[in-house]
């Protein structure tokens, strides 16, 4: 029953996968048969939509995940989150190559990629994110490679590996704080289009750490599809103290946003009934409502809240982006942009081929560490916690 | 030695001889349905706007700083000495990334063209280089679209705006518009009231990023070292507990 069941399950997904390869490879013609304007809803006076503000600049930042567990585990010696690095690690890896995929349809030239290897200009933000992202896949490629290598059995390759592996880190840590912030920065020049409520001098540093808080956030939700997709046990006290430490740093970007808006006198803004209020408000509860939540003990102990918050900070997130990028940039520019069904379909297929690609890569390849022995009964503590009136303490 | 253009809506007939002339100088195509288009376009690199009688053009300001050679990643704008900014097609990735920052919003793409560049006027660049003044200046058949020197053109707007307080606003436009640029303006009416914009800073745009920019050395030299330093302490640690352990174990 349970077998049938989830066969039937898989075929659903596969029935999915195959209906956004085909609407995908569609819209690829659409898109290099009919041109961009034949592809998307942009204009000149509305020049960056959905690939920009979601395929790139909300991948960019799902993917932050790599660099801060690779941080924590390598560089703070916080070996108990090992089991979780790699998985980050293949995702950061994924997105990475997605992003880039996505914006070989966005450029109106992808063939000329290669222009800013050779043709600089270091007064520009994009300039700096282009060799970022692309230092940073190479090195997100050098990291995962130990994966392939266990799996090969290559024994040489795996002990020359360790040798680079710490100055790897230290620049893939280094080369995400550069260019997470950047992708913040690319908006400082806007200060005249875009609305006020997330135009800031610190957009560098609210695209930084809300990459951080969603870094961790897809770290939570990942594991939790993967323990379900491949029945393995959760971890789930590793996952709860993820949880605390994403409270904190949520709390330091709330913080970090309103006192921006009251330093920069626009406060009032948030009276003026517009869509923009409305929108800014549900990005922020969107981070406010989980942040709350994980105070608890025993939301931090239920895999299923713990999920469902992981999952907020991650809608809270792209909101924000899509905030700066679309809903933000509209009133000044005259027009209000809708992305097209080509846009859409193809930003849909770029998820499901992640999605595919990691399972297969889990499946195949040793990501997740070999299951132990399940260690006897984990499961009082959460259910004793929800049984507390008023749990407080550690977790 | 720089040069500049200056346009004086008051002497503006609405004959729009110079949009024909840019269209030619460009090699676009120019008719009357063209004629009555009032936006910038990859096919219309000037255009002159009409609102009860009076007359404004719009084009590219050519900036003193531009934004748009900032923004992009390939350097594919450059500021000549002589003024114009001008485009090279060869280099464009296609990113626009110029037409989201310009304050003016002027970069117009061919989103049509399945090898599209981005279009604006670049103050016909090659003339200027060779000492000639621009296509539209030239054919301006009341001295409304001014070429020549920067200061002069400056000196000759603020002498009108002294003797005519009457007939314009008080305000040159572009004289100090994010730092200045290479086309001026002068109206009788606010110049929000043709589109552009009244709360521009006074400062080049390219500075808010060049702020943070300046940086990047920083953050990779000092980010390095105290990443490595923590890898350290955190591992030493890790040195001194086996060392210990090593040598609790060989008495015994
Ligand atoms: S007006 Fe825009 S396109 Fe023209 S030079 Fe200035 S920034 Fe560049
Ligand atoms: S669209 Fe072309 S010219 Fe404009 S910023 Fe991008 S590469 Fe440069």
């Amino acid at each position: 029953m349970n077998g049938f069941l989830s066969r039937r399950r898989v075929t659903f997904w596969q029935g999915v996968f195959a209906v956004l390869l085909v609407g995908g490879i569609y819209a690829t013609f659409v898109r290099f048969y009919y041109a961009l304007g034949g592809a998307t809803h942009l204009s000149d006076s509305f020049p960056w939509g959905l690939w920009i503000g979601f395929d790139v600049l909300c991948g960019v930042g799902l993917a932050a995940g790599g660099f801060t567990l690779a941080a924590v585990v390598h560089i703070f010696n916080i070996e108990r989150y090992k089991p979780v690095l790699r998985p980050a690690i293949l995702t950061a890896f994924l997105g990475y190559l997605l992003v880039i995929l996505a914006l070989m349809y966005d450029l109106g030239r992808p063939y000329r990629i290669w222009h800013a290897l050779v043709m600089w200009n270091p007064r520009s933000v994009m300039f700096e994110v282009a060799w970022c992202v692309m230092l940073y896949t190479a090195v997100l490629g050098l990291e995962f490679a130990p994966v392939v290598f266990e799996r090969l059995g290559w024994r040489a390759a795996l002990r020359w590996m360790r040798f680079v592996s710490i100055p790897l880190v230290i620049a893939g840590v280094i080369l995400s704080t550069l260019h997470q912030s950047s992708l913040g920065s690319l908006y400082l020049i806007v200060p005249h289009k875009l609305y006020p409520l997330w135009y800031s001098p610190l957009l560098p540093m609210f695209f930084f750490v809300s990459a951080l808080c969603v870094g961790l956030a897809m770290t939570i939700f990942e594991s939790w599809h993967s323990s379900r997709a491949f029945g393995r046990q959760l971890e789930l006290p590793l996952l709860a103290s993820m949880g605390r430490v994403l409270t904190v740093l949520l709390a330091v970007y709330l913080s970090l946003r309103f006192l921006d808006l009251y330093h920069r006198r626009v406060l009032g803004l948030l009276l003026e009934p517009r869509t923009e209020t409305y929108l800014f408000a549900v990005e922020i509860l969107l981070m406010l409502v989980p942040m709350a939540l994980l105070l608890r003990r025993s939301v931090r102990f239920d895999p299923a809240a713990l999920y469902l918050c992981a999952v907020m900070v991650v809608l809270g997130f792209v909101a924000h982006r899509l905030n700066v990028t679309v809903t933000g940039m509209e009133r000044a520019s005259g027009t209000s942009y809708v992305p097209k069904w080509t846009e859409i379909m193809l930003t849909l297929s770029f998820i499901g081929l992640g999605f595919a690609i990691f399972r297969w890569t889990a499946k195949h390849l040793p990501v997740f560490p070999a299951e132990r022995p399940a260690p006897a009964e984990p499961k009082p503590i959460p259910s004793r916690a929800r049984l507390a009136p008023q749990p407080v303490g550690k977790d | 030695m720089s040069k500049a253009l200056l346009y004086d809506a008051t002497l503006c007939i609405g004959c729009k001889l110079c949009e024909q002339a840019c269209a030619e100088q460009n090699h676009l195509p120019y008719n009357d349905s063209i004629a009555a288009e009032e936006k910038l376009s990859a096919h219309k690199l000037t255009a002159i706007r009409a609102r009860d009688g009076k007359f404004m053009r719009r084009l590219c300001m050519n900036c003193a700083d531009p934004t748009c050679v900032s923004v992009c990643p390939v350097g594919a704008f450059r500021k000549a000495a002589a003024g114009p900014v001008v485009y090279d097609q060869n280099r464009c990735i296609g990113c626009r990334y110029c037409m989201l920052s310009c304050p003016f919003q002027v970069p117009a793409y061919e989103w049509n063209n399945r090898l599209p560049i981005v279009k604006k006027c670049d103050m016909c660049g090659e003339r200027v280089a060779a000492g000639r003044p621009t296509a539209c200046a030239e054919i301006c058949p009341t001295g409304a679209t001014q070429f020549g020197e920067r200061n002069a053109l400056i000196a000759e707007a603020q002498q009108r705006l002294r003797e005519k307080p009457d007939q314009y606003v008080n305000h040159l436009f572009g004289l100090s518009e994010v730092g200045g640029t290479s086309v001026l303006l002068l109206s009788s009416v606010p110049f929000v009231q043709f589109g552009y914009r009244a709360d521009l800073p006074h400062e080049p745009l390219p500075m808010l990023t060049w702020r943070v920019l300046s940086h990047v050395p920083d953050i990779a030299v000092l980010g390095s070292v105290l990443l490595g330093g923590i890898w350290w302490i955190t591992h030493r640690r890790e040195e001194v507990a086996t060392a210990e352990g090593a040598e609790k174990v060989r008495p015994s």
